[in-house]
């Protein structure tokens, strides 16, 4: 077993998930069952191979320039008004669920 | 005329010639879903005002004598993923119940532009995330060829609405087989574009490498059209391409003759019921009589797609989720003290199980510890599975296969085995994790008369192609 209940709390904490007792106990074993599954993995050699985050990579990247400016063709003119107009204060706070009339509100973060 | 049967072309005729309306056309609609839906349950959402403004506005555009744009009129549906100005947006999630979103998703926004009229939100998986359509916080919805049987998933609602005649094309979206699965199950086409071909500005990320949008339609035509109109590059998605769009329609009947069809025992191998592999043989021996060339190709990493998927996907997945905290849009929980027990709280009543699963897995794979045997090591595997493509495209024009190992299974009948339901969407992850294009079309049903679906891979930006065989086939069928 890879996963213990330890590993599921302190993943659930990292995840900013609650669980419930029973979750608990169907999270360890769902994810030991995957994991078990995904082991196959470990049957390819992969010690040359590069990773790919991402499938942009293959068009448009500089392979002969470093960092960002590998990926200039994803950049674009700056537009100094922005491509829209932000949101106006109201429709950008009319879906929170506990807005004042200026900002979203939420619980006390520093107990004093 | 029966205003619920039509391809877009005929719909958007009827209205430019005044033979019938748009709103009518509308309506039609709206009283299919009325007598059909509440069985079916493939819409979240209705957009009565919006689809009948926009009627209206096609209908004078019509009555001025002014030519319609290449969807005047035609009844669409959303996929409830995609967010829609002032119509309520859930992805499927009970942390999104109320969001009303303040700007739409640009590939909705170029449907409307292009006249489209949108009915309402499709139900979908939670955030996408199913292969059944289970995974609904609000309902499952049922198969129109049968209602005992799931319409696939992620985007369930999108496939069965068009099945069932209650719109004529639908926005799915695409992140491991969510199109094509279900447009299999259902008899339907589907198509994911290549990645980066269609933005997805506005579209509820769930992982965001792996992400496409795409249409459901009756006809492959029909899928072009609505590709046609989707697709180029947008400035607010810097992942959408800066290349250029060819006309996917005027390509259609470019004859398919001489082309080289890919066929990979990969796709062929245990698991593969023997009804599907019997139709599926069928259909490549038909593309053969329309002077297509069979060449036998190895995709060798295959077994290894759903594993490296089921990493890469929750690990993004687990990134894109963390928004939902309580505090800007989605749900927040009552009676809390702290912000933390606030972000847990709320998120613990606003996801549902496989979400949680999925967000618990990708974290796993991405902390201290378990970073390189897991993460990075489905990213170098990610590398093999698209190299096998590329090999295989040095030597074909595209690869037929399967586009899932079953016809539509019963609802209940994987529900409790997470495993067993990653597995339905086994022919169609790798094409979403080397970002090539690939289209589901009927290619008959079984015994038991479900509908069962051909899958045609291509190159990168070729949909052209993929389309072009498409329909030849469905042309000759």
């Amino acid at each position: 077993m890879k996963v213990t209940e330890k590993d599921v709390a302190y993943v659930a904490d990292l995840a900013n998930l609650e669980l419930t007792g029973e979750e608990r106990t169907g999270m360890l074993r769902d994810l030991n069952c995957i994991l078990d599954y995904i082991d196959r993995l470990n049957e390819l050699d992969t010690s040359d191979v590069p990773p790919m985050a991402q499938v942009s990579d293959r068009y448009g990247v500089d392979e002969s320039k470093q960092g960002s400016e590998r990926f200039a063709y994803a950049s674009r003119e700056d537009v100094p008004d922005g491509l829209r107009k932000s949101l106006p204060h109201a429709e950008a706070l009319a879906n929170a669920p506990d807005p004042d009339e200026d900002f979203f509100r939420v619980p006390k973060v520093i107990e004093r | 005329m029966d205003l619920t049967s039509l391809t877009i072309d005929a719909a958007r005729s009827a209205v430019q010639e005044r033979k019938t309306t748009a709103l009518a056309l509308a309506e039609a609609h709206y009283a299919r879903i009325q007598q059909e839906d509440s069985q079916i349950g493939a819409f979240l959402t209705l957009s009565k005002e919006r689809a009948l403004e926009q009627g209206d506005r096609i209908d004078r555009m019509a009555a001025e004598g002014k030519p319609l744009p290449p969807l005047g009129g035609v009844p669409v549906g959303i996929k409830d993923v995609m967010s829609t100005r002032g119509v309520r947006t859930t992805a499927g999630s009970r942390i999104l119940e109320k969001y009303i979103p303040p700007y739409d998703c640009t590939a909705v926004a170029r449907l409307e532009a292009a006249g489209a009229v949108i009915l309402g939100k499709m139900n979908c998986d939670e955030f996408a995330m199913g292969s059944s359509n289970e995974n609904s916080a609000y309902r499952p919805v049922r198969n129109p060829r049968d209602l005992d049987r799931v319409p696939g998933g992620s985007s369930g609602g999108s496939a069965a609405a068009v099945a069932a005649d209650m719109a004529i094309v639908t926005l799915g979206s695409d992140t491991g087989g969510s199109i094509r699965q279900p447009a299999s199950f259902c008899g339907v086409v589907g198509l994911m574009p290549t990645y980066g071909r269609v933005s997805r500005y506005g579209l509820i990320a769930f992982a965001s490498s792996l992400d496409h949008i795409g249409p459901l339609a009756k006809t492959v035509k029909d899928a072009a059209i609505v590709l046609r109109t989707i697709a180029g590059r947008d400035p607010m998605d810097s992942t959408s391409a800066d290349v250029p769009v060819p006309d996917y329609v005027a390509e259609l009947d470019r004859p398919v003759r001489g082309m080289k069809l890919g066929v990979a025992k990969e796709y062929f191998g245990e698991g593969l019921d023997e009804e599907v592999r019997q139709a599926v043989e069928g259909a490549i021996e038909k593309l053969k009589g329309l002077g297509c060339e069979i060449v036998p190709v190895s995709l060798p990493h295959t077994p290894y797609a759903i594993p490296t998927y089921y990493l890469i996907a929750t690990a993004e997945a687990s990134s894109n989720l963390a928004r939902f905290d309580g505090v800007r849009y989605s749900h927040r929980a009552r009676g809390v003290k702290t912000l933390s027990e606030m972000y847990r709280r709320s998120r613990d009543e606003g996801f549902g199980t496989e979400v949680k699963r999925r967000i618990m897995l990708g974290t796993y794979a991405l902390s201290a510890g378990y970073y390189d045997a897991y993460y990075l090591k489905a990213q170098k595997v990610r590398t093999l599975l698209t190299r096998d493509f590329d090999a295989a495209f040095q030597k074909v024009d595209a690869i037929v296969t399967p586009t899932s190992p079953t016809a539509a299974f019963r609802l209940g009948e994987k529900s409790n085995d997470p495993l067993a339901m990653y597995l339905a969407d086994i022919y169609t992850v790798t094409a979403d994790l080397a970002g090539i294009p690939g289209i589901s079309i009927p290619c008959g049903q079984t015994r038991e008369k479900l509908p069962i679906g051909l899958q045609i891979l291509g190159k990168h930006f070729d949909e052209s192609t993929i389309l072009r065989v498409a329909h030849a086939y469905e042309q000759g069928a």
